[in-house]
């Protein structure tokens, strides 16, 4: 009897068990090579849960594909921003990775050297019409394409820069960081407490996106890109602590600040005579102030204006068992019909200039023309290693503590030397 | 699960006298006794599973990956195979890593603030609500509803107060007539440690105050009327009644105090990321940080263990002097 009942106990938690586990394998999807019975089965993960826009297009587009041909059928699976790469590395750390996945553009590098995902091999004629910073490389092999990007700008009221006689700046002849300090101490006179918002109260990629470029803009770089060995002399260098005391007295003056609210609400309510923000902040601005509206190319602090580039991408998972498939829906997806529609939809940069003409806001006369000019002429990618992550989540709690006051220089070194033992232990990442 | 000698657990139905298997000739008395302990045993066992597995898992098989990694360079990502490094990672924690000994004395600062603090705050709050007054227990509930509320939501909610033209702020400004101004707390690297040791205080107190009030009311009653009697002052009742009564309450209450204040980490990863410059990183962000989200796996392992370590050894110790002398 006690035995009986001992023996159920364990059979009912084993049938449990099995049912659960039976559950899970269920849920998955994946790439099911084709049998002969109905079309092959291509898993997509995108990260766009959060974004209406962006996942109607999708829809749109994996609707059309599964529609023109009966060979393959892309079942797309959308997760939110916030947790996406931390799926894709348990899923990949599981085995059990899409066919087709998106990625932000920094990361390719370092998810192709782990070999998450494959050489894209799409046509030459799609990847090369493409923006640059629209295709993500390692080691010379192109990994993923993309079907915009974003750019960086300063944002400004005419009115306000015309009232304070301070010069409109052009891509030709952008502010030098000296005019651009005079600007903003003159803004601060006439009753902007925190003159420009430089976005310094967000978190996470966007320091590297954002400011990364200004050091670059400086002289200075993440990491020296002729080996991608060492960040000595690069993030450390002369150039790079001008640049970040140059940052520190920024916000010691008072001229911007890093207790704001994330977006573009202190602009748009004109309590900042500047803003230092992207293209998709630029619909609620332009709403806003409306015809006053400037885009400006940022500062140049020596060596040329820079801003970032690269935004999300797709690419082909080294597990995916359809490649033919998951290529035929690339090629597919890179219509400029589509193209266009993200660009209007989520209003982005499209990656081609056909798409660029087409599109509502960035065509000839569209209202953010000036975006297309910025992306064109002063976009650099992040540096194209696997050390990137590292380096990113280093640049981005060195620059909070000088921030916040910490010594410039030894701060830098200490995130070089953080930076190089990575890199070391990694035995240089393949370079 | 100890009670091997007690005739029949209630989850059991009686057992008739034979079990299966056995031969039907009449047992001596001996032999049932022992089928009977057997089966009990097995009864144990079988509910005792459930949880054991999941701790098995879950804990031990992490901890002893732990130990494993913590020797190697193993990468989350990475197309190499881990190499063995020795104790690398441990000279490298203490040598060469200053966020590391900074998450240290941060993490020690903050257990040796809280802990004693929050004990006697939810002492005192549980004698306070511990009284026979109308309305006492909505006073509980106040005191609670901290501890329910999810601490994410929270540190966020803290985060805005904190701001520079937050509520606690514009609170000091109103009370002192604008006389003293307030700082953006979490952005200064002298205030963002205080603040978030009384974001942590106000958040957890509640549920040490229950745990301390359950105890008060396991102290009978005639003990009071006892000392009362013999003209005890409510000091004297209270520390010659009260507090040797809730001796084990005490012990559990700085056990658990203490192993949740070492492990302090989402109201750092949610309202400072450990800035600003290392002021509010702690052991267990820092492990996170290196581990996961800087990919190495090997080095986290290492500060884990560390931590592991230094709580065992911390709660030993607890153990040591609270022990009973007798």
């Amino acid at each position: 009897m006690n035995r009986r009942s001992l023996l159920t106990i364990v059979s009912a938690t084993a049938v449990s068990a099995l049912a659960l586990t039976a559950c899970g394998q269920a849920g998955q999807g994946g790439a099911t090579p084709g049998d002969g019975d109905g079309p092959v089965e291509l898993s997509m993960w995108t990260h766009s849960a959060g974004n209406p826009a962006e996942l109607e297009v999708y829809q749109q587009i994996i609707e059309d594909f599964n529609a023109s041909q009966d060979e393959y059928v892309v079942v797309e699976e959308s997760f939110p921003q916030g947790a996406y790469n931390d799926a894709i590395v348990a899923a990949a750390a599981a085995g059990d990775l899409p066919c087709l996945l998106d990625m932000d553009g920094p990361i390719v590098p370092n998810w192709a050297w782990a070999g998450y995902i494959q050489p894209l091999g799409l046509p030459t004629e799609i990847t090369d019409a493409l923006l640059p910073t629209a295709v993500g490389t390692y080691q010379d092999e192109i990994y993923s394409a993309g079907y915009w990007d974003a750019a960086l700008s300063v944002f400004a009221r005419q009115s306000v820069l015309e009232e304070n006689d301070i010069r409109i700046p052009t891509t030709d002849e952008p502010w030098t960081i000296d005019e651009f300090d005079a600007a903003l101490a003159t803004l601060q006179d006439a009753g902007y407490d925190t003159p420009l918002d430089i976005g310094a109260e967000d978190t996470g990629e966007w320091w590297s996106y954002a400011y990364s470029p200004m050091l670059q803009s400086a002289g200075g770089d993440l990491v020296d890109r002729s080996t991608m060995l060492t960040a000595d002399g690069a993030l450390n260098g002369p150039e790079a602590v001008e640049f970040f005391t140059w940052f520190q007295d920024a916000f010691t003056a008072g001229y911007t600040s890093s207790s704001g609210t994330i977006g573009n609400e202190e602009f748009n309510n004109d309590e900042a005579a500047l803003s230092y923000t992207g293209v998709w902040n630029a619909m609620d601005s332009l709403d806003a102030v409306g015809d006053d509206l400037l885009i400006l190319p940022p500062p140049d602090f020596g060596q040329g204006v820079t801003i970032g580039g690269g935004s999300w991408q797709w690419g082909i998972s080294a597990s995916c068992d359809a490649t033919d498939g998951a290529r035929a829906y690339l090629e597919f997806s890179f219509a400029d019909e589509y193209l266009t529609e993200f660009s209007d939809k989520q209003v982005v940069i499209p990656a081609t200039a056909s798409a660029v003409e087409a599109s509502e806001h960035f065509s000839e006369d569209g209202a953010l023309r000036p975006f297309v000019e910025l992306s064109e002429r002063f976009a650099l990618a992040r540096p194209e290693t696997p050390a990137y992550p590292v380096i990113s989540s280093t640049f981005e709690k060195a620059g909070k503590d000088i921030m916040n006051g910490a010594d410039v220089q030894s701060t830098l070194d200490t995130a070089v030397r953080e930076i190089d033992a990575n890199i070391e232990s990694n035995d240089g990442y393949g370079f | 699960m100890t009670t091997s000698t007690a005739p029949s657990t209630p989850s059991l139905p009686p057992t008739p006298p034979i079990t299966d298997g056995e031969p039907p000739v009449a047992p001596p008395g001996r032999r049932r006794a022992s089928a009977s302990q057997r089966g009990e045993r097995r009864a144990g066992l079988a509910m005792a599973a459930p949880a054991a597995i999941l701790l098995l898992l879950f804990l031990v098989v992490p901890v002893l990956l732990a130990f494993g990694l913590s020797v190697t360079n193993a990468r989350l990502i990475s197309p190499n195979p881990p190499r063995f490094v020795g104790l690398d990672n441990f000279v490298r924690a203490f040598a060469a890593d200053p966020v590391f000994v900074r998450s240290l004395i941060n993490t020690f600062l903050f257990a040796v603030v809280v802990v004693p603090v929050q004990a006697g705050l939810g002492l005192f709050l549980a004698v306070l609500v511990n009284q026979k007054i109308r309305g006492v227990t909505a006073f509980r509930v106040i005191f609670f509803i901290p501890v329910v509320t999810s601490i994410v939501v929270v540190s966020i909610l803290w985060r805005f107060m904190y701001r520079e033209d937050g509520l606690v702020n514009s609170f000091i400004d109103t009370i002192t007539f604008g006389a003293w101004q307030g700082t953006a707390w979490l952005e200064n690297p002298s205030t963002a440690l205080g603040a978030i040791i009384v974001l942590s205080i106000w958040q957890a107190v509640g549920f040490h105050m229950l745990i301390w009030l359950s105890g008060l009311q396991t102290i009978p009653e005639e003990l009071y009327e006892a000392a009362r009697m013999d003209g005890a002052s409510p000091w004297q009742l209270f520390a010659n009644v009260t507090w040797p009564g809730l001796r084990s309450t005490m012990v559990f209450v700085l056990v658990t105090i203490t192993i949740a204040a070492l492990g302090l980490f989402v109201q750092i990863d949610v309202m400072t990321q450990g800035g600003p410059v290392n002021s509010t990183t702690t052991l267990v962000y820092h492990a996170v940080r290196k581990g996961y989200r800087e990919q190495e796996t090997g080095y986290g392992a290492a500060i884990s263990l560390i931590f592991f370590v230094l709580v065992l050894i911390i709660a030993l110790v607890q153990r040591y002097l609270t022990r009973d002398k007798d």
